[in-house]
């Protein structure tokens, strides 16, 4: 039997009051991690990407908060816990954090605090939730560093971020969300401050200690080639939904959402068949703002394939459109009948 | 580390040798000198003095000497015999006269500087911590009410509410009565009853500043994103705002303490002056207004040379405090 995937996000909204109006970053997400495997998470600039990292975590930055939905935490073993319901300061939420659920962040320079050694910022996990003295903290830090391929370990560990380049920092980074051998990972971005080279080692780095610590990680990316390369199973994003969920092949060969299609098709390849003056082909117009409240379809606007009368009245909820493979899309009759529903309702 | 503070040590030597030079150039700037203010008031007060007598303590001071002698007479005698000279309005050696006064400033600043800080700093953190709440709001109003309020003005609103309605003497740092006596249990509770006013007067301006100067570097730190890798540990929220925001707000507060140490010799002359105690604040006013040269020109050369060791200690906290400084 496969165990079920071991976080469950459903209908998840992130969202604050502001002077302007609600804004709404996350506006229903539906997301299954599957346990001890790899999920991207794609989609443009503004699309909640991060957002739905830190409500994973329950660190929204003030003044949003979570206002619905569920995140349950399910290892199958102990019993599930909605993270969704806990106060995100509070004791059990604290417990979980950092030892249950770690989180890698896009900038390892200012991830950091720049004015402590990075040691004390890793053995600090330890501190925290494993109630280890000094020391023994100090050498699980170090075999920590030495698990992430730092040169020196166990010179690194006095040392300041500002002392280690970009890749150290970001090894150094990982070594400290992994300190708690945490079963899920969340990856923002983790190699979008790096330069090439290094992105491809912290990228087999991440995939070499998901495979052996058998880890769930979300990375969360707007690389297309990362997600091709690291993941197993992809969820898009757009406008604070989730637009289309599948594996990462079938997402690859036949793409369900007119978004997905349009991101597949607006990266350059090389060595392409039609002639070099082509024009890269790109999406129209832009992420709407996040306070705008579109009827119908989120996507509507810049839709090639929009139908007036449909795609601008009714609210697309997600289905399944091929076996494995979900979208939310009203050119589906699946997506059309579950919305119809909805709007019967 | 050490390093780093023998090499700001070396280069403090030359910069109090321009000091001294500036001040030494300051105190002559004045037309005539001492002696010829001495002699036109003992003339003035009927004295005739005989030439043989002016000659005698021209030599003595060393008036006829060139300047760079008598510079380095000047500067020797306070190296090498701690005399700064002779303040002509109290006819007294003026180290003793600043000495004096030393121990009862220090005692004042410090105590302000201490209310100031232990109230300032938590409700800085606060304030950053509840941006716009109702508690950050009435701190605000409270804060800018203690930036605009002058401080003499809070001085005499003291002075006479406790005298009208509480029939208290709070003028100086004693009562009368032991003002000269010896040192007891008795006159320490007295000093203490005394003490209280100055420190609270002196300590709300300065406690209002720091207010929004803690907020705002603590505001500015708690956007940062190492806040939220903290955060995403799972640390407590107060130890989390303790140990990384408010410690790297910490630094811009600390390198301007090295002006704190001169503002405690020349700071808070007015408010000295009303509630009459006796610091050097008030001192060095009236030396500046009765032209008292030697007793003004120790004022600037210890000013100046307070400065550059406060400047010194400030940089070495903030080389301790931070190892981006220490380190590169």
């Amino acid at each position: 039997m496969t165990p079920g995937p071991i976080i469950s996000i459903r209908g998840l909204e992130v969202g604050a009051l502001s002077r302007h109006g609600m804004l709404r970053p996350l506006r229903g997400i539906d997301l299954d991690l599957p346990h001890a495997a790899t999920t991207g998470l794609v989609g443009e600039s503004g699309c909640g990407k991060s957002m739905t990292a830190r409500a994973l975590l329950n660190i929204t930055p003030s003044p949003m908060r979570i206002t619905a939905g569920s995140i349950t935490l399910d290892d199958g073993k102990t019993p599930p816990v909605d993270l969704a319901a806990l106060d995100p300061d509070g004791a059990p939420m604290r417990a979980i954090r950092g030892r249950r659920l770690a989180m890698i962040f896009q900038e390892p320079m200012t991830a950091f605090s720049p004015v402590h050694t990075i040691g004390n910022q890793i053995a600090e996990m330890l501190l925290i939730h494993e109630k280890l003295d000094k020391r023994a903290a100090r050498e699980r830090s170090i075999e920590m560093l030495d698990l992430v391929g730092m040169p020196n370990a166990r010179q690194r560990f006095d040392a300041h971020p500002f002392n280690l380049s970009g890749g150290m920092r970001q090894r150094a980074m990982i070594a400290m969300a992994l300190a708690c051998k945490p079963e899920v990972l969340v990856a923002d971005e983790p190699t979008t401050a790096l330069d090439v080279t290094i992105q491809a080692q912290i990228l087999e780095l991440l995939q070499r200690l998901q495979q052996e610590l058998g880890m769930t990680v979300l990375l969360i990316t707007h690389d297309l080639g990362v997600v091709a390369r690291t993941t197993s199973r992809v969820a898009v994003m757009y406008l604070g939904q989730v637009v289309e969920e599948t594996t990462t092949e079938s997402l690859f060969d036949n793409p369900k959402h007119p978004y997905t299609q349009g991101l597949l098709g607006s990266v350059p390849r090389l060595g392409s068949r039609r002639g070099r003056r082509e024009r890269l082909p790109a999406m129209r117009g832009s992420v709407p703002p996040a306070l705008a409240e579109l009827p119908g379809c989120a996507f509507h606007p810049r839709c090639p394939k929009a139908v007036a009368g449909l795609c601008d009245v009714v609210k697309p909820r997600m289905a399944e459109v091929a076996p494995g493979h979900r979208a939310r899309c009203l050119l589906y009759p699946e997506v059309l009948a579950a919305s119809a529903a909805l709007e019967a309702a | 580390m050490w390093g780093f503070i023998l090499r700001r040590l070396v280069w403090m030597v030359p910069t109090l040798i321009v000091i001294s030079i500036i001040s030494f150039i300051i105190i002559q700037l004045p037309p005539g000198d001492y002696l010829s203010s001495y002699i036109a008031r003992l003339e003035a007060l009927g004295t005739t003095v005989d030439q043989a007598t002016i000659d005698a303590l021209r030599l003595r001071y060393g008036l006829d000497d060139p300047i760079w002698v008598q510079y380095f007479k000047w500067l020797g005698n306070i190296i090498f015999n701690g005399n700064f000279g002779y303040s002509f309005e109290w006819r007294l050696p003026v180290s003793q006269l600043i000495v004096e006064r030393l121990p009862t400033t220090f005692l004042v600043a410090t105590c302000s500087l201490l209310f100031a800080w232990s109230v300032a700093l938590p409700i800085g953190i606060f304030s950053a911590v509840k941006q716009y709440s109702w508690g950050d709001y009435v701190f605000t109003v409270l804060g800018f009410l203690g930036l605009g309020i002058p401080n003499f003005m809070l001085a005499l609103t003291f002075l006479y509410v406790s005298n009208r309605y509480f029939g208290l003497s709070i003028g100086g740092l004693f009562s009368p009565n032991y003002i000269n006596a010896p040192w007891s249990l008795d006159k320490f509770i007295d000093l203490l009853s005394h003490l209280w006013i100055p420190v609270v007067i002196v300590g709300t301006a300065g406690t209002a500043g720091l207010i929004r100067i803690t907020r705002a570097n603590v505001l500015d730190e708690l956007r940062k994103p190492y806040v939220e890798t903290a955060r995403a540990k799972g640390l407590h929220p107060m130890l989390l705002i303790l140990k990384y925001p408010v410690r790297i707000a910490l630094n811009p507060f600390v390198s301007s303490m090295g002006f704190i140490l001169p503002g405690m010799i020349s700071g808070e002359v007015i408010v000295s002056i009303v509630l009459n105690l006796p610091t050097t604040g008030p001192l060095l006013y009236a030396a500046l207004l009765s032209q008292d040269t030697y007793l003004a020109g120790a004022f600037v050369l210890m000013l100046a040379v307070l400065t550059v060791i406060g400047v010194l200690i400030s940089d070495i906290l903030l080389a301790w405090l931070d190892p981006r400084i220490r380190l590169s």
